[in-house]
């Protein structure tokens, strides 16, 4: 067997599972791992600027490509620096090992320097998590993590490791295990039979179907099997927020994203269903509006890998425990000829019925001569990145204008905090994204508020040259919350402006980056076509955006899913 | 309703944490909470008696079976089963005709006396909740009860039905 120091065993077993990067900042509890970094090719380490942006860094690696991301930090400080980026993460299932130095075992307990009870901090925020106490079960738990990431449904999982069993000084055997097995944790991934059947015949006799849409689809990548199944039946198909991109966006079956900011045709076509084949999607209340009222003629048909998600705030009437992938799979299997002609038949009154509420054109808006309107910034963004771009965003209005003009064609390319909402995820997650795509198209769809939440990582972009374009719509203000001061407050604009914001070119120059700043809406075409152009650049577009624009149609609270304002004056 | 879930679950440090953490972290109660390891060590067995309706309850069994460490949990009070807590209370005995109640009182409970002072009777007695809380009840109208400590409930199914690895 090889011998090796446990800091060298971490580095090995990074390796041994597969992993390219690594997202750190380094500290006293982790010399040894980063003197184990060094001088080997096998594992590149990425120096952040922030834990918090490493964590970010890794979510968006693994959301832009299902594989799961790593983060290095130290104890104390280090550690409890990512665990905002741990919640995200967490919030959004998805997969993230960090591992986190800790203080020699001898000091445990003893509010030792830097001593902080990582395990015990991370707690409600990860899946699952390992204190490692001797060199020897390094190799283990490290491969444990991993497995347990990345299976079933996914999150972050922390891995503490004390500093005295790290120590380079000394030699221990390195065995990394062929197969993890573990008999507590054996994820359902296959669907019950007798509920497939159950749910296919509720499908098949619906009047009026839709399929709604979530992240669980495309984190065990089955968006084509949806669009097959979505083909096939002839069904309407409603993404979450976090499911964007599962299903074609400009798939003329998509009705939109549904929920609180979602198109007034999907949440339409929501509440007036008979049947609802909710897949990976977790029924949260940014989508429902009021339970209560919540699509009260629909059979719901749940299909999620994660039983406690299924009936945990509207109840299910078919639940079906699996992978989307796996129940899709199973579904077909089940499926007799469909006769297209009788099938477009049965539906044809219902797809009648969307479109009368297509023809609202709930995404219009009224476009000036004299402001830039925040949505004509992503459409014409969607128009020169050929709609084909990895886009990742901050949280604010700034989300939602992306979220809804910038409809995403494939599973991937849309990188967001759904869950937490987390502002500042942005920029680092677009990082992430360009590490794991060097080559991509990475934007950064960003406000005045968010960017500066982790902006110090433009010093990361330009040390490893990531060309990341970065659209901040700056309307001075927070927009998300004065939108909301207008609707409920009065008015009353609390705390909800950016007073002195810096001079965001000079400050993109400063580190290195190009900026350009866009005011007038005739420059606005121009300004994206040079930055577009600027292949190996970073570029911060730095665009002033009409600041008294509300984001629409918005769910009006306490109501049902259909229940919405269309834009200032009007509601349904 | 009072509930009475039990749980299977690794033998490892921080398991009971995360049990309890999910009870605090999604606003569960626990009334009681009963834990020790089984005939194979590596396993511990844990009784927790809590309250809320059917929806909560069927949360609460799912977010805990979620958990990495746990293999197995049922909610005993679906079906029938036997649930025991033992209590070990000491009471002051200032005289011999409350030392003869005491005693008297005891054996009506089927308790025990396990320890005796000139000054108190330290008493064990094992049961439902219900009948512990019925001598704590009798007990208080007899002698000063100066302290108690119970375990909290644990249960086994009744018959062949069996929690095993
Ligand atoms: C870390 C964090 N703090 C606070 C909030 C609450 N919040 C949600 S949106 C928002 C305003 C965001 O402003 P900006 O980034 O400028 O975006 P805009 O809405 O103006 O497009 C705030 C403060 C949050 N989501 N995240
Ligand atoms: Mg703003």
């Amino acid at each position: 067997m090889e011998m090796m120091s446990g800091a060298a065993m971490v580095v090995r077993a990074l390796k041994d599972v597969g992993v390219k990067h690594v997202f750190g900042y380094p500290g006293g509890a982790v010399l040894d791992i980063y003197d184990a970094l060094y001088a080997q090719e096998d594992v590149q380490h990425v120096l952040v600027r922030h834990e918090q942006a490493a964590a970010h860094m890794a979510d968006g690696y693994a959301r832009a490509t299902g594989q799961t991301g790593t983060v290095l930090v130290t104890s104390g400080p280090g550690a409890t620096n990512t665990l905002t980026g741990i919640a995200t993460a967490y919030m959004d299932s998805i997969p993230m090992v960090i591992l986190s130095g800790q203080v020699p075992s001898v000091h445990i307990g003893e509010d030792a320097f830097q001593e902080t009870d990582m395990v015990g901090c991370s707690r409600p925020i990860v899946k699952h998590s390992f204190l490692v106490k001797r060199a020897i079960d390094i190799p283990d738990a490290i491969a444990k993590a991993y497995y347990i990431a990345n299976t079933g449904r996914p999150g972050p999982v922390v891995v503490d490791l004390p500093k005295d069993i790290v120590n380079i000084q000394e030699s221990h055997p390195y065995q990394f295990p062929d197969k993890v097995q573990m008999r507590s944790y054996n994820p359902t991934i296959k669907g019950h039979m007798g509920q497939i059947k159950k749910a296919l015949k509720a499908l098949l006799d619906a009047k009026r179907p839709v399929l709604y849409v979530g992240g669980g689809a495309i984190a065990c990548d089955a968006s084509s099997l949806v669009t097959e199944l979505a083909e096939k039946l002839h069904l309407p198909v409603t993404n979450t927020l976090m499911g964007l991109g599962a299903f074609p966006g400009d798939h003329q079956q998509c009705i939109g994203m549904l929920g609180m900011h979602g198109t007034l045709e999907a949440n339409k076509t929501m509440h007036n269903a008979d049947c609802i084949l909710a897949l990976g999607a977790r029924f949260d209340d940014r989508v429902t509006n009021n339970v209560d009222k919540f699509c009260p003629h629909a059979t719901i048909i749940h299909v999620d890998i994660d039983p406690a998600s299924i009936s945990k705030t509207v109840n299910a009437h078919i639940p079906v425990v699996g992978s989307v992938k796996s129940v899709l799979t199973q579904f077909f299997e089940q499926m007799h000829e469909i006769n297209d002609t009788e099938r477009k038949e049965q539906l044809a009154d219902w797809w009648e019925q969307i479109a009368s509420w297509r023809t609202r054109k709930c995404l219009n808006y009224a476009s000036s001569n004299e402001l830039i309107k925040p949505q004509q910034v992503i459409e014409s963004l969607y128009r020169h990145t050929q709609g084909d771009a990895y886009v990742s965003s901050d949280v604010g209005q700034h989300q939602m204008f992306a979220a809804l003009y910038y409809p995403f064609a494939k599973p991937r390319r849309w990188i967001n905090s759904g869950g937490l909402g987390t502002m500042g995820f942005g920029l680092p997650a677009a990082m992430g994204v360009q590490f794991a795509h060097p080559d991509a198209v990475v934007c950064c769809v960003t406000g005045d508020g968010s960017i500066q939440m982790n902006i110090q990582e433009l010093s990361t972009c330009m040390q490893y040259g990531l060309p990341v374009k970065i659209i901040s719509l700056n309307n001075r203000a927070l927009g998300m919350v004065r939108q909301w001061q207008d609707m409920i407050y009065k008015g009353r604009h609390s705390h909800s402006y950016m007073d002195s914001l810096p001079d965001f070119v000079k400050l993109a120059e400063a580190y290195g980056h190009v900026g350009i700043k866009v005011d007038k809406p005739e420059e606005l075409e121009d300004a994206m076509a040079r930055c577009f152009a600027l292949k190996d650049k970073l570029v911060f577009m730095d665009i002033a955006v009409d600041q008294n624009e509300h984001v629409y149609p918005m769910q009006i609270k306490y109501g049902a899913m259909d229940d919405m304002r269309l834009s200032k004056t009007e509601r349904t | 309703m009072r509930r009475i879930i039990s749980v299977l679950m690794e033998n490892e440090p921080g398991a009971l944490s995360r049990i309890i953490g999910l009870f605090s972290q999604r606003g569960y109660n626990v009334d009681s909470l009963c834990v020790a390891p089984i005939e194979d060590s590596s396993l511990s067995r844990l009784t927790i008696t809590t309250a809320g309706d059917d929806k909560v309850i069927e949360q609460i069994t799912k977010q805990v079976n979620k958990l990495i460490d746990v293999l197995k949990i049922s909610d005993l009070t679906d079906g029938s089963h036997v649930e025991r807590e033992l209590m070990l209370i000491k009471v002051a005995t200032r005289s011999d005709a409350v030392r003869d109640e005491v005693k008297r009182t005891v054996d009506i409970f089927r308790g025990q006396v396990v320890d005796i002072t000139p000054r108190n009777y330290t008493i064990e007695i094992t049961g439902t909740s219900d009948k512990l809380d019925a001598f704590i009840q009798t007990m208080s109208q007899t002698a000063e009860i100066v302290e108690l400590s119970r375990t909290g409930v644990c249960g086994l199914a009744r018959g062949e039905k069996a929690m095993r690895q």
